[in-house]
């Protein structure tokens, strides 16, 4: 069995820090990590390889410095890691990365049939879950997104039954394969990488792809060319009007309580004396669908 | 005569599931209808897909579209990527919209990437902020990003249509007009079961069934609750005001809570009347899931915590002893109205 994995190397975006002055990212010193969601990709394609036999293959398109990603990768159980940078990539939107993920497919598919394609849900600096189904839609296979858990996954009879994770509760989906599927952490548990994987990826080094060679892509489908979406403008978010500051310490546990329900009381938001019959919206689709 | 092919429309995406609409296409739809003031020659229409759902239309035009177009067919019973897909493109390259707004849920979010790739055009995705640029008349689709240490506006300048998605209870939900009526164009979808690789073989209702995003009072624990014992008291003083317990991430991280609860950044988006945030110190990724609420109350233990930039009143003291309290004032004042 065949997987291809698509990962991607992000800011860990809970130690961003903005410049308050500038209202730009301050990017020193801020530690480049795998996506999360993509880990639990690579680590389904793994356990997949060690059931049914196989090869994982893992890419990304990204700066020289995403080999690092990759190299991760090969630690987890990866067979075969394929960088694709340029700097015509830069600026790439949603639309301008799938089309070079797309791509790249076809050009593993050349080399023999692929199986399943993986994409964790989203990438956490961007959090758009878009590139995916882009890719989906662009290979003409089917999509799964939110995949939570694969139920069953016959590569001889190329069928797949796959949970999905909705609002509502858990679609169970029969799928043609290859299918691809964008997944929840929940697919599969991150485990330890064993140490013949450490050994191999201490040496190993990704392929690397340029915009043109072994691959040519359509320049103008690439980079910021190929970008129907451009930022405008970007800003730190503006700070909500703050309102008093009482202290337990200094006016006693029953007064700033008093005063915090007269002050909710008096703002109008809600009448806490007449919740009594409170409704609890605990219609897991009336309250949604209204 | 108004000439056909003139007319800006702005398409808002109505999501159903069961022949229910999702109220977030009304809340597109209150945002559709202030683009459209700024957009001239424009007209706001729906986009309906389903079996048997045409009685959603009606719907639609109370809450402002004034043309529906409406696929009909059993393969869209139940969502599937590709009829889906397929279906509201073809309307798109039919059409020409100049605005496509989708509501950014799992369907929403798995539809708009598909339609946006197949149509080879811009999607800006859960924008918290709708406008029409003034000197360019573009869709400014503004969003949080890096993980909502940064908004940025997106525009999409010569591709169309524009499309975004936007999350559900970000935007306000409009009052509907009862005698509104519009027009219904139907067309048709020309595939058939056999076209579509994936089959729904089973459905697993979601236990509990919790909604946090339509709750009125959201009664919401951090890292500073200590421990899972906690959450009790939150789920308590929640009975009491006939709401929900809500969750920063650290606390489903730790597995003391379900991921249902959690507000912010990588959770839901919630616009409660009464946000109690106790013990949430108010990092950003968390901010950016409440902070349209309309009364936020912050307690904890640190007067510096971010969580009091934004709150409507703080209170600065142990949530151990604070909600507790609460619980007994709230009780005495329920009790008051019951004699009265």
């Amino acid at each position: 069995m065949h997987t291809v994995v698509a990962i991607k190397q992000v800011p860990d975006t809970t130690n961003v820090r903005i410049n308050p002055e500038t209202g730009t990212l301050i990017r020193e010193g801020v530690p480049a990590i795998i996506n999360p969601y993509d880990l639990h990709a690579v680590e389904l394609a793994v356990r997949l390889k060690e059931h049914f036999g196989g090869k994982v293959t893992v890419i990304t398109m990204g700066p020289p410095k995403a080999a690092e990603a990759l190299i991760e990768c090969v630690e987890q159980g990866a067979d075969r890691c394929i960088l694709i940078t340029d700097r015509k990539f830069a600026a790439a939107d949603t639309l301008a990365t799938s089309y070079v993920l797309a791509r790249a497919i076809e050009a593993l598919q050349e080399e023999g049939p692929i199986d399943l394609y993986l994409f964790g849900l989203q990438a956490i600096d961007g959090d758009t879950a878009q590139v995916g189904p882009g890719v989906a839609t662009r290979l003409n296979v089917p999509l799964i997104s939110y995949a939570l858990h694969i139920e069953s996954i016959d590569p001889e009879a190329r069928v797949a039954v796959v949970h999905r994770k909705t609002e509502r509760g858990i679609e169970v989906l029969r799928t043609r394969l290859p299918a691809l599927l964008t997944v929840l952490k929940e697919i599969a548990p991150v485990q330890r990488a064993p140490l013949p994987n450490l050994i191999r990826a201490a040496r190993y080094k990704p392929e690397v792809w340029s915009s043109t060679d072994p691959v040519p892509f359509d320049q103008d489908q690439i980079g910021i060319r190929g970008s129907p979406t451009v930022v405008g403008r970007a800003y730190t978010p503006a700070p909500r009007q703050a309102g008093d500051i009482i202290r337990v310490s200094e006016l006693g546990l029953q007064e700033c309580v008093k005063r915090a329900l007269q002050n909710v009381q008096a703002s109008g938001a809600v009448d806490l004396a007449s919740i009594v019959d409170a409704k609890r919206p605990t219609d897991g689709n009336g309250g949604e669908h209204s | 005569m108004t000439d056909e092919t003139a007319v800006k429309r702005i398409w808002v995406f109505i999501e159903q599931e069961e022949g229910r609409a999702h109220q977030v296409s009304w809340e597109l739809m209150g945002a559709a209808t202030r683009l459209s003031k700024e957009l001239e020659g424009s007209q706001v229409e729906g986009v309906l897909l389903g079996y048997n759902v045409a009685h959603i239309a009606e719907e639609a035009y109370r809450y402002g579209a004034s043309r529906v177009y409406l696929i009909e067919d059993p393969v869209l019973e139940k969502y599937r990527n590709l009829p889906y897909s397929v279906g509201a493109s073809k309307l798109v390259q039919k059409y020409k919209p100049e605005i496509f707004l989708i509501g950014a849920t799992t369907l929403g979010r798995d539809l708009g990437s598909s339609i946006a790739t197949r149509v080879r055009t811009g999607l800006t995705a859960d924008c918290t902020e709708l406008a029409i640029d003034p000197n360019l008349k573009i869709l400014a689709a503004t969003r949080p990003t890096f993980g909502g240490n940064l908004m940025a506006t997106i525009l999409c300048r010569t591709h169309r249509p524009q499309m975004a998605t936007v999350r559900p209870r970000v935007l306000p939900l409009p009052e509907p007009l009862p005698t509104a009526t519009g027009e219904l164009i139907r067309e048709s979808l020309d595939l058939s079961e056999d076209d579509i690789p994936v089959k729904h073989v089973g459905f697993i209702p979601r236990e509990g069934g919790l909604n946090i995003e339509y709750a009125d009072v959201i009664v919401a624990g951090g890292r500073g609750l200590g421990s899972p014992d906690g959450i009790k008291l939150l789920e308590e003083l929640a009975g009491l005001l006939g709401g929900v317990v809500g969750v920063s991430r650290p606390l489903v991280d730790a597995g003391w809570i379900s991921y249902e609860h959690q507000v912010g950044q990588t959770g839901k988006t919630v616009r409660p009347k009464l946000y109690i945030a106790a013990g949430i110190s108010g990092a950003v990724q968390h901010r950016v899931g409440m902070a349209n609420s309309d009364f936020i109350l912050a307690i904890n233990t640190d007067p510096n915590a971010p969580i009091f930039q934004i709150a409507s009143l703080g209170i600065v003291g142990d949530l151990y002893e604070v909600i507790p309290e609460l619980i007994n004032q709230v009780k005495a004042m329920q009790q008051g109205t019951e004699r009265s």
